[in-house]
């Protein structure tokens, strides 16, 4: 394949987005939806022309190819480039895969919106900004694809623009992650000033070289983690992915799952280099990926919106990679963001079929018995739930294990606890996903399935332990009109779900590890990009394999797994109110059940600790003072002199014709005075 | 012989005159006259400074300023006479109306 046609892939959905951005307001429903398919089905096409060039290629190769020298300043040169390695492939591979598997999906999920070529033309720029973001070969332009994809997620959480809270939630999505992109940007001023350049191939060349001298690498690589942290909604920033679940399910599933929010991941490992020679902020990654990993799955055992367990869930398989890429695991972490791009894309896609049948219900309480009533939603469904939660052979239990297993042999005591958090955190995942399986399709339909909005108030029910902010559904998502009991979705929602489901189950197969008989060709595809080898070297190494640790390992996660499934199985399907009678049982429980149901009060810490005071030194010192005082006040006074001369000049001109006539004879007085007495330059 | 000077001085206390009546008064028919005033206090510099130094052009200079002056006051004479018509008034500055 030829280099240059990089090009097309990003700017095939570009098209698109214009296309359907200037004239899908015109088109009918079909025409839009055919030129948003078009558009990301011939990108897909490429990347896998491109994968059969890479694939069969003798040697690991990487295709690059620059459109123009973009700015050029005394030495200093970014250039409009792309470059494919094995890396971009595997990224290329699940954004445009997985994305035409969502577009297919929304044709069918958003047939009944408003704005339907809005929808269209934004995930079509969205997915122009992340092809933009996994293909570039320098720094400044992956963060043009970085903000091109918070600019797409934002427009798309605020698609019901309508509704307060989701205008909110993207305000807020935006302006967590302008925090995290103030880190990217300094990282990448650091970048400028140590090697003056942002290729990436520039400054990982000289990276190694710099070894010795660099406090300044643990800066460049922890400013970047706080880039990541913001666009992958890690710790302390992660409080923008729950609210982003106000945007259209589909969305949830392409940006806020599978791919966006995974780019954080993508660039540490992308910047391997630098990470590895800067091991302080290495372990920082891996602490943060499994505090968050822990602390998210803590908080998604108790929501009661599907999208929101769901969205917790994300934050804590992001914290699993984020983990991964700290011991060094970065083929781990890269099979882990594969595989949970296609189980969770999946999750949110049969969220949303759940959620269109029931006509927009996302409360998990008013949900059960929908087995029977949705068999192609339960059935796919199961798999995304059984996969996350890492039952073998499904995808997840091979890349979860894979990145405990590094944990673990990571060594050490952080080693241990590291591996002990993540270990724990299975167990979570795999309660709380069950804990939604049984609300959901399990134990008796709830009544409001079948009469209309006419829902007990469960708030009271549950007395102080459900916290009143939870918002009523049947507004905007999905159908509008009452529906008369649970319906299948269209086959345009359920084709796209049967094939993830089938990824969910056989994605993780490309990783199976040595021990268990695989051949981890992830990993050995990976292996150029993670371990570049000098030229004439063997390609192939020798991995070194676990042995009986593995699979020890492996059993104990599975066990740890199973473990949440009896738990889950226990509480909500055997005896469905045992947990609430649980809750209840003492006041440390129901001070436990307050804390998780509240999220830790973090929103409530940053709204007090740091948005009331900004707010306030906004309005007081930058409107009050520097607004008003300074810039408003100076264009008054210079607007007000101008105005003072202009009233003094006016006199001048009065209107009066004698007045006109006095001045002229005055003037002429002063000239024949000056020229008989005054000093005359031109006569002297 | 008179100086040339006399003539001048003559002709500036003319003029000053001429100037000083059309700034200080307000009925429009002394204003004109004030102008012809102004006019004629010219007309005798140049009529001077023509003999003084033999040309003839400043003599021939006078006529064109005197049919000039002869036709403006053919047309002000009428506009005054319809302006008073209309207005009933000479005052300059009651005739006010395109004003602002």
């Amino acid at each position: 394949m030829n280099p240059q046609l990089l090009w097309l892939i990003p700017i095939l959905p570009f098209a698109g987005f214009l296309l359907n951005g200037t004239l899908g307001r015109k088109l009918p429903r079909g025409g839009v939806a055919g030129i948003a398919l078009l558009f990301t089905a011939l990108p897909a096409l490429l990347v896998a022309w491109l994968w059969i060039t890479m694939k069969s290629a003798d040697a690991p190769l990487t295709l690059a190819t620059s459109a123009y020298h973009w700015i050029t300043v005394s030495g200093f040169r970014v250039d409009f480039a792309f470059s494919v390695d094995h890396l971009t492939l595997v990224m290329l591979g699940v954004v445009t895969g997985v994305g035409f598997l969502i577009h297919i999906y929304s044709v069918g999920y958003m047939a009944h919106e408003e704005g339907y070529w809005r929808y269209f033309s934004y995930l079509n720029l969205f997915m122009f900004f992340m092809l933009v973001l996994v293909l570039s070969s320098n720094f400044l332009l992956l963060f043009v694809g970085w903000e091109g994809v918070g600019l797409a997620s934002y427009l798309l959480i605020g698609f019901y623009f309508t509704k307060d809270s989701a205008a909110n939630a993207g305000k807020k999505a935006f302006i967590v992650n302008r925090i995290g992109d103030f880190g990217f940007l300094l990282a990448m001023f650091l970048l400028i000033a140590h090697f003056g350049s942002l290729d990436f191939n520039t400054v990982f060349a000289h990276i190694p070289a710099l070894y010795m001298s660099g406090g300044f690498l643990t800066a460049i690589a922890l400013l970047l983690v706080l880039g990541a942290a913001g666009k992958s909604a890690q710790i302390p920033l992660y409080v923008w992915l729950p609210d982003a679940m106000e945007g259209p399910t589909p969305v949830s599933a392409l940006i806020h799952a599978a791919t966006m929010v995974t780019a954080g991941v993508y660039m540490i490992a992308r910047c391997h280099v630098l990470f590895d020679h800067a091991p302080a902020a290495l372990t920082v990654v891996a602490v943060i990926g499994a505090l968050t990993a822990l602390f998210a799955a803590t908080i998604g055992m108790v929501q009661h919106d599907i999208k929101r367990v769901l969205a917790y869930s994300t934050i804590s398989q992001l914290g699993y990679m984020f983990l991964a890429c700290g011991v060094g695991a970065y083929s781990a972490g890269i099979f882990h963001l594969m595989t949970h791009a296609f189980f969770k894309a999946l999750l949110f896609l049969a969220a949303g079929s759940v959620i269109h049948a029931l006509g927009g219900e996302q409360d998990m309480r008013r949900m059960g018995g929908l087995r029977k009533q949705i068999p192609i939603t339960f059935w796919t469904m199961s798999a995304g739930v059984f996969a996350i939660a890492g039952i073998p052979p499904l995808s997840g239990f091979f890349s979860k294990d894979e990145i405990l297993f590094q944990v673990f042999s990571h060594g050490g005591a952080l080693g241990i606890l590291l591996w002990l958090v993540g270990l724990i955190t299975a167990g979570l995942t795999s309660f709380y996903m069950f804990r939604l399986w049984f609300k959901t399709f399990f134990g008796k339909p709830h009544e409001s399935q079948h009469g209309h909005s006419e829902v007990p108030d469960l708030h009271a029910a549950h007395g102080a332990a459900v916290h009143a902010r939870k918002e009523t559904t049947l507004v905007m998502e999905a159908e509008p009109e009452p529906h008369h009991g649970a319906h299948e979705s269209p086959p345009m929602m359920t084709f796209p779900l049967v094939i993830l489901a089938a990824l969910a189950i056989i994605g993780g197969w490309v990783g199976v590890p040595f021990v268990l008989g695989g051949e981890n060709e992830i990993e050995h595809f990976l292996h150029p990009v993670f371990h570049p080898m000098p030229a004439g070297q063997a390609f192939y190494p020798e991995f070194a394999t676990g042995g009986t640790t593995e699979v020890l390992l492996a059993l104990v996660s599975v066990l740890t797994a199973a473990a949440g499934f009896y738990f889950a199985w226990l509480l909500y399907y055997r005896e469905p109110g045992k947990s609430t009678k649980l809750v209840e049982a003492n006041p440390y429980t129901r001070m436990a059940y307050n804390l998780l149901d509240h999220k830790y009060w973090v929103d409530e810490i940053y709204q007090r600790g740091i948005v009331v005071p900004l707010l306030g030194v906004s309005r007081v010192f930058l409107n009050g003072l520097v607004d008003t005082g300074i810039v408003q006040g100076s264009a008054w006074v210079l607007a007000e002199s101008a105005g003072g001369v202009g009233w003094l000049v006016r006199r001048v001109q009065s209107g009066n014709i004698r007045s006109y006539a006095g001045w002229l004879a005055l003037g002429a007085a002063c000239v024949i005075v000056i020229v008989l007495f005054g000093y005359h330059p031109l006569l002297h | 012989m008179v100086p040339i000077a006399y003539y001048l001085v003559l002709a500036a206390i003319l003029f000053c005159i001429g100037v000083a009546a059309f700034l200080m008064k307000r009925n429009i028919i002394t204003i004109f006259m004030s102008i012809e005033l102004m006019l004629n206090a010219v007309n005798l510099t140049f009529v001077a400074f023509a003999h003084q130094w033999h040309q003839i052009s400043g003599q021939i200079f006078v006529f064109f300023v005197m049919v000039v002056a002869a036709a403006e006051a053919a047309v002000g004479l009428a506009i005054i006479i319809a302006l008073f018509r209309v207005r009933q008034t000479l005052n300059v500055d009651q005739v006010n109306l395109l004003k602002n």
